[in-house]
């Protein structure tokens, strides 16, 4: 290897290692409006759905907004968070997937088993003695 | 970079640069605050278990339809959404090196964030004043801790921002509270992630039944 070579990749390096810590982001002037945007947009919405009670349905209108607020998670992860697939070589994608995997778990299980206990349960009351016979 | 200059190795030697372990610049605290925030989301989703679990169980007292104040709601979604980008422009200005727009950016973060808390203590009072506080049943105590731990993790929060500012003001922007401050914008963005499922479900859904 010759001097010239090595000071050439030398450079190279320490142009990487600038690289790498600009990527861990600062976003840019456009992405954070965008994101706001997106966010009021996303907002406004559902807030209307439910004050103007627009669709009719309670349950149609709960879906909706679940909806709405699962897709203004993923913009502010993108738009204001800077996730993506290669920050930290991967690392903060794989703890985020983990981590919803944790919370999926959390709450359906919870939800599922505590919904399901009541009529697991021995009958109490002389109606649910009627329905359950 | 001179001192990484080859002419230094010696004969016979190899000539060796740092590249023995691999670099990481400032990497280590942004993944290990991240994994923070992965384990403080935890802990929000066992308090959005609880809720999901007990939010209906008024124990004959006031339902979420009696008692929350969309309009009031709304307005506090958008002190938070406000103080996101507030912020957001706050470390545009810190990566170009303008220290003073930097801290004025932060400053109106901060008071967004004021307003967010004062906004959402007023109807705590409001509600415990109606005789609807934590005790009154398990709706109410387990919306209290869900929303009361997001309005605690707001206010510490605002207690790092002035304590970011003034260590700025003093210390300038230097490489330590550039990561500070990066790490306080993924805390700050990451509640108002929170608050997105926090306005959905409790409130939105609340008053929908």
């Amino acid at each position: 290897m010759s001097a010239a070579s090595q000071s050439a990749h030398a450079a190279d390096h320490e142009e990487d290692v600038k690289g790498h810590g600009d990527h861990s982001g600062h976003g840019s002037f456009k992405g954070y409006v965008t994101g706001f945007v997106l966010s009021v947009i996303l907002t406004a919405i559902p807030f209307w759905l439910v004050m103007g009670d627009v669709l009719g349905s309670p349950r149609l209108t709960g879906l909706v907004i679940m909806g709405f607020g699962v897709v203004q998670i993923v913009v502010h992860m993108v738009y204001f968070l800077h996730m993506n697939t290669k920050s930290e070589g991967g690392w903060t994608i794989l703890a985020l997937i983990f981590t919803l995997t944790l919370v999926v778990i959390t709450l359906t299980g919870s939800v599922w088993v505590m919904y399901h206990l009541n009529t697991n349960m021995m009958p109490m009351t002389p109606t649910s003695l009627h329905q359950h016979h | 970079m001179a001192s990484h200059s080859p002419t230094l190795a010696k004969d016979g030697e190899a000539p060796s640069f740092y590249m023995e372990e691999d670099h990481h610049p400032e990497g280590g605290t942004m993944l290990g605050f991240w994994i923070y925030l992965m384990s403080d989301c935890l802990i929000f989703a066992a308090l959005f278990a609880t809720y999901a679990v007990l939010g209906r169980n008024y124990a004959a007292g006031p339902s979420p339809k009696d008692l929350f104040d969309l309009p009031l709601v709304a307005l506090n979604t958008s002190m938070l959404l406000f103080s996101s980008i507030t912020y957001g422009f706050a470390m545009l200005e810190m990566a170009k090196g303008e220290q003073r727009r930097m801290q004025l950016w932060l400053g109106v973060t901060g008071l967004f964030g004021l307003a967010f808390i004062g906004l959402e203590l007023y109807e705590f009072a409001h509600l415990i004043h109606e005789g609807a506080g934590p005790q009154r049943s398990a709706f109410l105590s387990s919306f209290f801790t869900l929303v009361g731990t997001h309005g605690l993790h707001v206010t510490l929060g605002l207690v790092w921002l002035i304590v970011l500012m003034v260590q700025t003001e003093q210390k300038g922007l230097i490489p330590e509270n550039q990561r500070r401050l990066q790490c306080l914008s993924m805390f700050w963005h990451f509640l108002d992630v929170i608050w997105i499922g926090v306005f959905t479900f409790v409130y939105l859904m609340g008053v929908l039944q």
